[in-house]
Parts: C-alpha cells; sequence; structure tokens
C-alpha cells in the first residue's frame, strides 16, 4: 500500500529531504511555502506547490488548520510534518486524522505523553528503567521546591514542564543559589513557552548525550537502529552528532538500546522517534526524553544501517507495518554529521544572514550534504541559521573523520560566515579523536560564555 | 544627523524588526518615550537569535521608522532619539 500523494508541511533541508524520498517511492509530492521561501529550492523541486502565508512561522509553517485545508483541496492523502513546527503538535496530528489524512508521524497520544516531560519520566520510572533522579511534581512555587530539592540533593536543575532547547533550564550548585535561579527558570519557561510550571532533576555532571532511533508499528511493535552520540552541543544546541557512539562498552550499548525498545513499546509507539538518555562518568545511563519525531541527526544513523528512515517513516504510515526485522539492522562503518550553520564562530556565533554568491558542496566518497542551499539563495531571517548537514561516512571511525575535515574544508559558501571553522577545531580536538569527549568538550574549546541575554 | 540634532539609531544586524516584546505586549517604546541610557528600543530577530537594541543615551525617541515584523537591513535607520 502507498500514498498517491503526500504534502509536506516543512521547508528548508528537511523539506528537500523528504521530497527526494517520496520520488523515489514514487509518491506525488506537493510543498507548502511562505513568501520568504518562494524560490526556495523545495519549490524548485517538487511536483506541486502552494503558498501558505507571509514569512512568519506563526502564519504560515504553524498554520495546522491552513495545512489541513490545502491537504484536503489538493487531495493529499498524508501530511509529513518534518521536525520542528508542528511536528510535535498533537493538536494537529489529531486535526489531520479527523480529516481523513495520515500524518506520518507517531500518533497523537504519543505526542502528548512525549511532550508532558514530568508524565513520560513517571512512565520510565515505572517501566524500571533509570530515569534521572527528580521530582515528579510540578513546582511552581519557592517553598515546595526548596522542599523538593532536599529530597533531590545538589547540583540540581531546573527544568520547564512544557518545553526544551535549554529554555527555561537553570542549574542550580548549591541551596544558597536556588531563589534567584527559581525566579529566573520560571520566567524564561512563561516567556518560551507560556507556562511557568517547572519540575527538577539532580544534575549530571559531565554527561554523554546518547540516544537511540526506533521505529515503531504502532501496535506493539518496535525496532531500533542503534544509538547516536550528540554530546557535542553549545547552548544546549547539537551542532555535531556521530553514530555508533565511540567509547561504549557492547554490554552498555546493548542495555541501552533494550531500554529505549522497551519504552517505545511500553507506550504503542508508531513511526520513528528518539529515545534519549544520559550516561555519566560511571557509565550509569539515565532516561532523559522521547523525541516523538524525525530528527535533525536521523542521518547517521542511516549511514551506519542503510535505511532510508524517511521510506520507512512513509512505509508505516501508509498501514505497511513494520516490515524490518532486528535481525537485519546492523551497523556497517561509522558516520559522523556537522550542522553547518550561517553564524560566525569568531563573533560569538553571532548570525550571519545574507545572500549566497558562491557556492560549492564537497563531494567525494563518503561524503553526504543535506541542504536546500543553492547559488543565488538568500537566506530568511524568519527561520533558524541551519545551512545544511554535512555527513560523512568511513568504514572505520577514523576514516569518517578525516574525510569530514577534507569534505569541511572543501565546502564553499560565499560570502556567509559560517561554523565549519568552529567544526574543524572540534574534530582535530584530542578527546574527539579518541572518542571520549563529553558534553563538556565545546566549552572546553569556547571557553565560558556570557549568556547573550542581559537584563534591562 | 537631522537639522533638530536627532541621533540616528542604526540596526547593528539584519533581522525582523519587533516593536513589543512579545506578541501580546505593549510595544517597548512610542515616538516621545523618555528613554535612558542603556534602555531596550525595540527587538531585533535573526534567524532566531533576538538581539536587543539599546539605546546609546538618555533622551527622547522623536521618530520610528522601523515597522513591526518587517525585516530590516544591518545599519537601516531605526529610530531618531533626540538626546538630553
Amino acid at each position: 500500500m502507498t500514498f498517491s500523494k503526500v504534502l509536506v508541511a516543512n521547508r528548508g533541508e528537511i523539506a528537500t529531504r523528504i521530497i527526494r524520498s517520496l520520488k523515489e517511492a514514487g509518491i506525488r509530492a506537493a510543498a507548502i511555502y511562505s513568501e520568504a521561501d518562494k524560490d526556495s529550492l523545495p519549490v524548485q523541486i517538487v511536483d506541486e506547490a502552494y503558498p501558505i502565508g507571509p514569512p512568519p512561522a506563526s502564519k504560515s509553517y504553524l498554520n495546522g488548520p491552513r495545512i489541513v485545508d490545502l491537504a484536503k483541496q489538493i487531495k493529499a492523502e498524508a501530511i509529513h510534518p518534518g521536525y520542528g513546527f508542528l511536528a510535535e503538535n498533537s493538536e494537529f496530528a489529531s486535526l489531520c486524522e479527523d480529516a481523513g489524512i495520515a500524518f506520518i508521524g507517531p500518533t497523537p497520544e504519543n505526542l502528548k505523553l512525549a511532550g508532558d516531560k514530568r508524565r513520560a519520566r513517571q512512565m520510565v520510572e515505572d517501566a524500571r528503567i533509570p530515569v534521572i533522579p527528580g521530582s515528579h511534581k510540578a513546582l511552581l512555587s519557592l517553598p515546595e521546591t526548596r522542599e523538593v530539592s532536599q529530597r533531590i540533593g545538589y547540583p540540581m536543575m531546573l527544568k520547564a514542564s512544557a518545553g526544551g532547547g535549554g529554555r527555561g533550564m537553570r542549574v542550580v550548585k548549591d541551596e544558597s543559589a536556588l531563589k534567584e535561579e527559581f525566579f529566573m527558570a520560571a520566567a524564561e519557561a512563561r516567556a518560551a513557552f507560556g507556562d511557568p510550571t517547572l519540575y527538577m532533576e539532580r544534575f549530571i555532571q559531565n554527561p554523554r548525550h546518547i540516544e537511540v532511533q526506533i521505529l515503531g508499528d504502532g501496535k506493539g511493535k518496535v525496532i531500533h537502529l542503534m544509538e547516536r552520540n550528540c554530546s557535542i552541543q553549545r547552548r544546549h544546541q547539537k551542532l555535531i552528532e556521530e553514530a555508533p557512539s565511540p567509547s561504549l562498552p557492547n554490554s552498555l550499548r546493548e542495555s541501552i538500546h533494550e531500554a529505549a525498545v522497551r519504552i517505545a513499546q511500553k507506550i504503542n509507539y508508531r513511526n520513528a522517534g528518539t529515545v534519549e538518555f544520559l550516561v555519566d562518568e560511571e557509565n550509569h545511563f539515565y532516561f532523559m526524553e522521547i523525541n516523538a519525531r524525525i530528527q535533525v541527526e536521523h542521518p547517521v544513523t542511516e549511514m551506519i544501517s542503510g535505511i532510508d528512515l524517511i521510506k520507512a517513516q512513509i512505509s508505516i504510515a501508509a498501514g505497511d507495518g513494520l516490515d524490518l526485522k532486528q535481525s537485519e539492522v546492523a551497523r556497517w562503518g561509522y558516520a559522523i554529521e556537522c550542522r553547518i550553520n550561517a553564524e560566525d564562530p569568531e563573533e560569538g556565533f553571532t548570525p550571519s544572514p545574507g545572500t549566497i554568491q558562491e557556492y560549492r558542496p564537497p563531494g567525494g566518497f563518503g561524503v553526504r550534504f543535506d541542504t536546500h542551499l543553492f547559488r543565488g539563495y538568500e537566506v530568511p531571517m524568519y527561520y533558524d541559521s541551519l545551512l545544511g548537514k554535512l555527513i560523512t561516512w568511513g568504514r572505520t571511525r577514523e576514516d569518517a573523520i578525516r574525510t569530514m575535515d577534507r569534505a569541511l574544508q572543501e565546502l564553499t559558501i560565499v560570502p556567509l560566515k559560517t561554523t565549519v571553522p568552529f567544526h574543524l577545531q572540534v574534530i582535530r580536538q584530542d578527546d574527539f579523536l579518541k572518542g571520549t569527549y563529553r558534553l563538556d568538550l565545546v566549552e572546553q574549546i569556547l571557553g565560558p560564555e556570557v549568556d547573550r541575554e542581559e537584563e534591562d | 544627523m537631522a537639522e533638530d540634532n536627532t541621533i540616528p539609531i542604526k540596526a547593528p544586524i539584519s533581522g525582523v524588526f519587533y516593536r513589543t516584546p512579545a506578541p501580546d505586549q505593549p510595544p517597548f517604546v512610542e515616538e516621545g518615550s523618555v528613554v535612558k541610557k542603556g534602555q531596550t528600543l525595540c527587538l531585533l530577530e535573526t534567524m532566531k537569535v533576538f538581539t536587543k537594541l539599546k539605546s546609546p543615551m538618555d533622551g527622547v525617541v522623536v521618530e520610528i521608522l522601523g515597522k513591526h515584523e518587517v525585516v530590516i537591513e544591518k545599519n537601516q535607520i531605526l529610530f531618531h532619539i533626540k538626546p538630553q
């Protein structure tokens, strides 16, 4: 079974990615575009393109009802939401399904659970999988927060219940810092997500971020496609990811895979998702969260498994179930991804907008560049600064790193400033080469960065 | 510099110009607002990164040239402020 037409409700590199898999699957691809994206690459390569509104995302890519209406009008049988925007919005997923349009992703129930961080933690704890010691309690006042902190212990972290991405997240070193950090975290959470509710977790010192790719059929059958290491982050934003993770004892690797599968099975997870864990310095792993969407860094998993995850998503959504067996998933080689952003690492990563006058992507054996760039493209102001994802594959990890080093140097984007020099710095670092790096690697390289947000 | 001794305030970066801190909030300043040095005049959003543009001196906002939610270019004049 398959779809005859799918609407891609996204933009940029991921829309390009999805359209490519749709074409290979013989499915007619329709795209939406805001006024700022009318000349973009997805619009150029798609079969049908439709304007969806003015540039701001809130008036275009986030307009769920308008997108569903359009899908009905053009007789699209399914919508792929990509990542970001409405990808994890359970109301949008329900709107699609109520309109008889397949949502290429998890169920509304999966989305609600994954999006409620406290409920997700509780569910995992009930499954007897380690979670970061923390409170289940919704924290809205300082006295109750102080009380809970005495149980959890220091150092601890206050996090926004309604969202992630590092917003509304503050580390509290000890009791004396609690009052100030509580009010700042609540204010940030309210500003970012409209909800000041916080929850608390023990702060794991210098962890590694290990996540597992899963695919589920929505009926309890789940397989994993191995793990990724995403510990290279700046301000909680991933910059470099790799698969498999270096320096993981095999028994630990298997335990993490198994835990991810059990979690997804427990909630009858449907379609593609990722279960994230932190691994501490004693190699204890702790559940962090479920990302109920296809992720930015999915290509590194594709490169080592040979499996097209977007096609797998489409297949599951079309009712083919999960026809991939766990025994068919095997690793071949090593892959690394660098997120190339339009930011100037020499000026505190300040955004570097502009029109691309010269563009030459790298090529060669083991090089993949997932991007929407072309010469003459004007990078819009309204969306994120991701220009493309440079992915390399090698039979050994050393090969993948050497190819990445060469490909980063070959990549030409003029005149925008990009994070390429920073990536080169990271992959040449000793701890990176040895594969022993942890979450503090970026800070080690850049030094502690002053928060861009200054008080009035 | 204008004849009435106002100082032009230019955008340090291109981006989307916002007169308000959030969609449902009142503007940072209006024409006629008295401002202090360091006070936020507007927000600029460049690829999801927000920059607060702050007044370089005490004064009065004489003219607001930036339009809410419209992209402005680096070095474009956004405000005229009469120093005090």
